[in-house]
């Protein structure tokens, strides 16, 4: 489990209270609490499963045991970039695990992680339904259709660019590794 | 309150409906298709070009959103209604389209036939879909509206006919409406095809005033789309549907139980309740009668199994959803313990035009057994790709090739896989076999969803078959020992032979495990979760054998058993396409200025094939990977 700093803990447990606070607490709500608090926190953190628990008053070992059964709730934060790609029948069959393996090759991580600056992270997905399109990766919330490898190039590259375009502070920094590289 | 007043209270919405939307009729009005699918493509993009452009020029023009044809392969699509001119409906457009269609059309008055797919209706200029085969074989009935409506705005599903089978059922008795579902034999659409009515009827004899009606919108197989596309197209319909079977059975409290990874569509129902609740067409005292029922959105957390209903209640009661032993079944003991109707999206949809037509114009489509239509996605190796619907009975051949215009590239058909994980994929002797909840049974396949993948020559059966293990694997909840470490053992036999590792007692291994896994799993994801494998062995076992006995996969698919080639013969020296195209740059340039792969570096992506071009046409996949020693062997000497 992530370990949260102290602060950390007490934002979590903050937004946990103002969530639970909207909804009326009975088990038949755990669902959409949880969903919420995601949503709120991109990630559902132990200190906010505690909180839940407490306050539907169920065990906590239930919370976690529906956390962890369901694709959509995750333990970790996500990165500031998120891909999906799906895995869907259409996408399988026309490339999404080569579109997959790009994303690993190129990020160096493993499906379900984020890279170690929590700038991208990776996820695979059961099917977003734009099977017309396939292979098809969502980046953050927008669907990209006919994902090659090339095209999973040009879409880090193009969030490599955003990036740096909204800050200038990167960019002082950009330079010094280029002068090493020569 | 009596019949005539509510009736005269629904009147009165539909007039102000009426008159809103004709409202539009003397200005010009651009639709465009907003549905995932069309944003997908690049909806938002167009939408915004146009609102520049119009600004821009200064054109007063409307510009407004609504779903999805169905017409995915040409997306993004919209279309132009403008008074004097037919409607017309423009595919695959982008912002060049937009500018000339607004300096050609909307300005110089030059209507771009060049550009349009159909006309939506009879005119002097050009054809409209009934003169598509496409349009000559479907037949649409809860997807006529969808893409031509906006999901958003209650008044043009009104002004449509919208809600008018409610008013006629409120003022009729619940069991005329029951007998009415019942008469017309309205299968689930889900995929199992047990009649609605029936289930229905089980539900009002139960006891006690609490009734449930939860509408099944988690359509978590992959390759199927068609309930998103109806909720993000049309959500009226189906709520109206619920309103009704509400009615019928007495429940005041209804839910859509709609898969999370569908955010649009979320957004689309609950707009959509939103409106019926202040018309007063959902809510406390439907239409001044003294019948009430409010509906609401919960959202799926994304597990496959919960589209089975058993799981589906466990997830909204807050727990996992795990599958639970039936009986009791939902009409006597479902949501919180009570009596509980649970419809499929398209189930719930059909019933608005059984009340407003009667059950025996239902039943003039479709086959005996099986009356109506079936609403199939069409997706894989297809021209026209996208959501089709169809009487029941038609054949897979019509569907395929009339309906979906064969396949690209001139490739050989190799099969077609019906129904997601649950169903089969059938040969091209099954091609004539009308499709049915019964046909499909016997074929091995399962109508399921309705998602219909088609296969050409260049698809690996086992990487299919493979493919469906997996994901049933992944989507056991764990609960039967059979599924939860049967599914893992078979996928484990079938990854061994997509590696040329496989052997003949593993093959029978895995037949043996696929009909115990049947016998030993509790709900269905379980129990068809080895049809992919059963199917694939009993229409395509000779690839099996090939991967097995000579290490080769005849599609030239399985990444283990082939390697890419470039034909020294056909390459050239002028072109360095394959080289650009390589994501580890494992292409090189040979002292003869031919390229070549590297082997050790080729990670088997497919883009150096896709970037050769055609005129070369040098690269080639070998299998097994023996042969390119044979080759480099030969051209060495």
């Amino acid at each position: 489990m992530l370990e949260l700093s102290k602060e950390e803990i007490e934002t979590v447990q903050k937004v946990a209270d103002s969530i639970l606070n909207e909804f009326e607490n009975t088990p038949e709500n755990l669902i959409p609490i949880l969903q919420n608090l995601q949503d709120r926190l991109q990630y559902v953190p132990g200190p906010a499963m505690e909180k839940v628990a407490e306050s539907l008053d169920i065990p906590e070992v239930d919370v976690f045991e529906v956390v962890t059964f369901y694709n959509q709730f995750r333990l970790y934060p996500p990165g500031e970039n998120q891909f999906k790609v799906c895995m869907g029948t259409a996408c399988y069959m026309v490339g999404g695990e080569i579109a997959l393996d790009s994303f690993e090759r190129r990020l160096d991580i493993k499906e379900g992680e984020t890279t170690e600056d929590r700038k991208y992270g990776l996820e695979r997905v059961a099917c977003v339904g734009c099977c017309s399109m396939a292979p098809v990766v969502v980046v953050n919330d927008k669907i990209e259709g006919h994902v090659t490898p090339t095209r999973v190039d040009g879409l880090l590259f193009s969030h490599d660019e955003d990036k740096k375009e909204n800050n200038t502070d990167e960019k002082s920094d950009d330079k010094p590794k280029e002068g090493e590289e020569k | 309150m009596s019949s005539t007043s509510i009736e005269q209270k629904f009147q009165n919405i539909k007039k102000e409906a009426e008159e809103n939307i004709a409202s539009l009729d003397d200005k010009t009005v651009i639709y465009v298709g907003s549905a995932s699918c069309g944003l997908a493509a690049g909806a938002k993009e167009v939408k915004d070009a146009f609102i520049n452009k119009l600004d821009e020029n200064n054109i007063e023009a409307e510009v407004k959103e609504v779903g999805c044809m169905g017409f995915c392969y040409a997306e993004p699509i919209i279309f132009i209604s403008r008074p004097g001119f037919p409607t017309l409906v423009y595919g695959y457009v982008d912002e060049g389209l937009v500018e000339s269609l607004i300096k050609n059309y909307l300005i110089e008055d030059d209507p771009c036939f060049e550009f349009a797919l159909v006309a939506t209706e009879v005119n002097d200029f050009f054809p409209t879909f009934a003169d598509f085969p496409r349009g000559v074989y479907e037949e649409k009935q809860i997807l006529n509206e969808c893409g031509f409506i906006d999901p958003e705005e209650i008044d043009h599903y009104v002004s449509r006919d919208g809600y008018q089978a409610l008013s006629k059922a409120l003022s009729s008795s619940p069991v005329e409406i029951l007998e009415e579902v019942k008469n017309a034999n309205l299968r689930g659409r889900g995929g199992a095809g047990f009649p609605a009515g029936k289930k229905w009827e089980a539900c009002l004899s139960n006891d006690g005033d609490e009734r449930y009606v939860i509408c099944n919108a988690d359509e978590g197989d992959p390759g199927a789309f068609m309930d998103r596309i109806m909720l993000e197209s049309n959500p009226h319909m189906v709520i109206e549907g619920m309103v009704l079977c509400a009615y019928t059975i007495g429940a005041k409290k209804g839910y859509l139980y709609i898969r999370s990874e569908y955010p649009q569509a979320v957004k689309k129902v609950q707009k959509a309740i939103e409106q019926a609740k202040e018309k007063n067409l959902l809510g406390d005292s439907i239409l001044g009668s003294d019948f009430s029922f409010d509906l609401e959105v919960f959202q799926g957390a994304g597990a496959f199994v919960c589209g089975e209903a058993t799981a589906l209640i466990e997830s909204m009661e807050g727990g996992s959803g795990i599958p639970q032993t039936r009986p009791p079944r939902m009409a006597q003991s479902g949501y919180k313990d009570k009596p509980t109707v649970l419809n499929n999206v398209k189930t719930f949809a059909y019933v608005p035009l059984i009340i407003n037509n009667g059950s025996d114009w239902f039943k003039s489509t479709g086959t005996e057994g099986n009356p109506g239509t079936a609403v199939f996605a069409l997706v894989g190796k297809i021209n026209n790709t996208g959501l089709v619907e169809v009487p029941m009975g038609t054949t897979l051949r019509t569907l395929i090739y009339d309906v979906g215009e064969g396949i690209p590239g001139e490739k050989e058909f190799k099969a077609v896989q019906i129904g997601g994980p649950s169903g089969g994929c059938l040969p091209e002797s099954a091609l004539d076999i009308p499709i049915d909840f019964d046909s499909l049974g016997e074929a091995g396949a399962m109508m399921g969803s309705g998602g219909l993948v088609v296969m050409d020559e260049n698809d690996c059966m086992v990487t299919v078959a493979k493919y469906f293990l997996e994901f049933t694997q992944q989507e056991s909840c764990g609960k039967c020992t059979f599924c939860r470490l049967g599914t893992k053992q078979m996928l484990d036999i079938l990854t061994d032979i997509t590696k040329g590792e496989g052997t003949l007692e593993s093959l029978e291994l895995l037949e043996e495990l696929a009909v115990d896994i049947k016998d030993g799993s509790l709900c269905n994801l379980g129990k068809t979760a080895p049809n992919p494998v059963l199917t694939t062995l009993r229409y395509f076992k000779d690839e099996y054998l090939a991967h097995i006995n000579d290490g080769v996969c005849p599609a030239k698919m399985c990444q283990d058993l082939i390697v890419y080639y470039i034909v020294p013969e056909r390459c050239s020296k002028l072109c360095s396409a394959c080289v650009g195209s390589c994501p580890t740059e494992a292409i090189y340039t040979r002292d003869d200025g031919l390229k070549a792969i590297e082997q050790e570096k080729c990670v088997k992506c497919d883009n150096c094939l896709k970037a050769c071009p055609p005129e070369y046409y040098a690269v080639e996949k070998l299998s097994p990977p023996e042969k390119l020693k044979e080759l480099e062997e030969k051209e060495g000497n």
